[in-house]
């Protein structure tokens, strides 16, 4: 019966044949949820990693087992990564900033040198 | 905390001009952003070999901390003393941690996390090689902790610079936790070779029976290796197995010898160059073991089976079969 193994408790487990292969079927290991870790009260939550599970209430579970063992955590989000909506890498270029654009930054208004210039005509 | 720095590749027959064969204006922007330092990450164009190789890396560093786990785990319910055995059952945990950060991290690379388990069980996949060696004593519990640990810490710490993001964040986490396992190694550790000549003894002889799988671990001398100058380039592979061995016995033997202990190699030395000169450990009874011979191989998968096989129902239960599956964003 035993399987002459230093650790009693594999001797008494009852082993199956090495050899013999058995097969873990797509999808036993549940579904996969993006996690996202909040450090303290106010701060945003930050995308930390995923974990498995088969419900989003096991998910926060294990996120919690995961990303919150040792680091100081306040709280979790976790969502399916399939309900994850995002842009294509390749169209990255989208975001590229139109230089032409201007008038939505603070710097594409010259306030200083319009009063400078008031102020010179005053003189 | 438990890659190696050797990976298992099986035989590659194709020849080298095939295996790489990109659409080389592709390929030539994707070596460029990794020679800027760039991350790439899961959305990126890569090349087959670039994703090949990096899913059999994370993937046999995933089995390595989940294999790893079970030479200590036996410990647990023998630990001596309270806090020793808190702490060893929050590092398994910890291991078990990374097994499934690493999994994930090449699921971003399109392998699903059952496919790699089914891949371990069957063979195919290996994982680090120390793990098929059992661990007979508490002070084997001690050298595994501390100089296992250790080394893995040189080899990670080297690949959390490497080119794929998922990988490198991984491996950040990891690295925190790390420095607590070889702390709590290091400390079992000198309490043996500090405390009474029975406990001495023990550490010693348990020393010797590990130091030719410690030495084994960061894989065959750089002389044997092929096909490593592209995974350089690639920085997938971020050190040679020599230089990494180097760095680890710098660090490391001092901290050995200055406990008083000997490690069982007369020619173990730093050259005036700084280089550490050793006897070159057994390698082919490192491919022996590597190859399903070695004491332990079997009764890891055997363990292994069992827990995929005993397990099942309650993950069949807790399944929810309209669920489509998906692989991680990032």
């Amino acid at each position: 019966m035993s399987n002459d193994s230093l650790d009693p408790r594999v001797n008494r487990l009852k082993l199956g044949v090495a050899g013999e292969a058995i097969r873990v079927e797509e999808g036993e290991n549940w579904n996969i949820y993006e996690v996202f870790h909040q450090e303290k009260r106010g701060a945003h939550h930050e995308h930390v990693g995923c974990v498995h599970a088969p419900n989003q209430e096991l998910a926060l579970i294990f996120a919690k087992e995961q990303f919150a063992r040792r680091k100081k955590c306040v709280n979790l989000w976790v969502v399916k990564s399939a309900d994850i909506l995002a842009f294509d890498v390749e169209d990255e270029d989208m975001f590229a900033n139109n230089a032409d654009k201007n008038y939505r930054d603070a710097s594409g208004f010259k306030v200083m040198e319009k009063i400078n210039k008031y102020k010179q005509s005053k003189k | 905390m438990y890659g190696g720095g050797y990976i298992y590749d099986e035989p590659n027959k194709r020849p080298l001009a095939e295996q790489l064969a990109e659409d080389p204006d592709k390929l030539a922007a994707f070596e460029a952003r990794i020679a800027k330092g760039e991350k790439i990450e899961p959305g990126d164009w890569m090349p087959s070999e670039y994703r090949r190789q990096l899913i059999r890396l994370i993937e046999q560093h995933a089995h390595s901390e989940i294999i790893g786990a079970l030479p200590e785990g036996t410990w647990i319910t023998r630990a001596p003393g309270f806090k020793r055995k808190l702490a060893l059952i929050a590092k398994v945990q910890d291991e078990i941690g990374h097994g499934q950060l690493l999994y994930n991290a090449a699921e971003t690379l399109g392998k699903s996390r059952e496919a790699m388990i089914n891949d371990l069980l069957s063979g195919k996949s290996k994982y680090s090689n120390v793990f098929n060696y059992p661990a007979e004593t508490w002070a084997d519990v001690a050298v595994i902790g501390f100089l296992i640990d250790a080394a893995a810490i040189v080899n990670q710490v080297a690949n959390a610079k490497g080119s794929y993001g998922p990988y490198c964040r991984a491996l950040e986490r990891i690295c925190y936790e790390e420095s607590f396992h070889l702390k709590q190694g290091h400390d079992a550790f000198i309490e043996l070779a500090t405390g009474t000549p029975a406990q001495k003894t023990m550490v010693q002889e348990a020393l010797n029976r590990w130091w030719q799988p410690i030495m084994h671990f960061f894989g065959p001398p750089d002389k044997t290796s092929s096909h490593s100058e592209k995974l350089m380039q690639w920085k997938v592979k971020m050190a040679s197995n020599d230089d990494m061995r180097n760095q680890f016995l710098d660090m490391y033997v001092p901290k050995i010898w200055e406990l008083g202990l000997s490690l069982p190699d007369p020619l173990l030395r730093k050259n005036e160059a700084g280089k550490w000169e050793y006897t070159d450990p057994d390698w082919d009874e490192f491919f022996r073991v590597i190859n399903g011979e070695g004491p332990c191989n079997e009764e890891r998968l055997r363990v292994r089976k069992w827990a995929e096989e005993n397990g099942r129902w309650v993950r069949k239960a807790l399944m929810q079969p309209s669920d489509k599956k998906s692989f991680p964003v990032a």
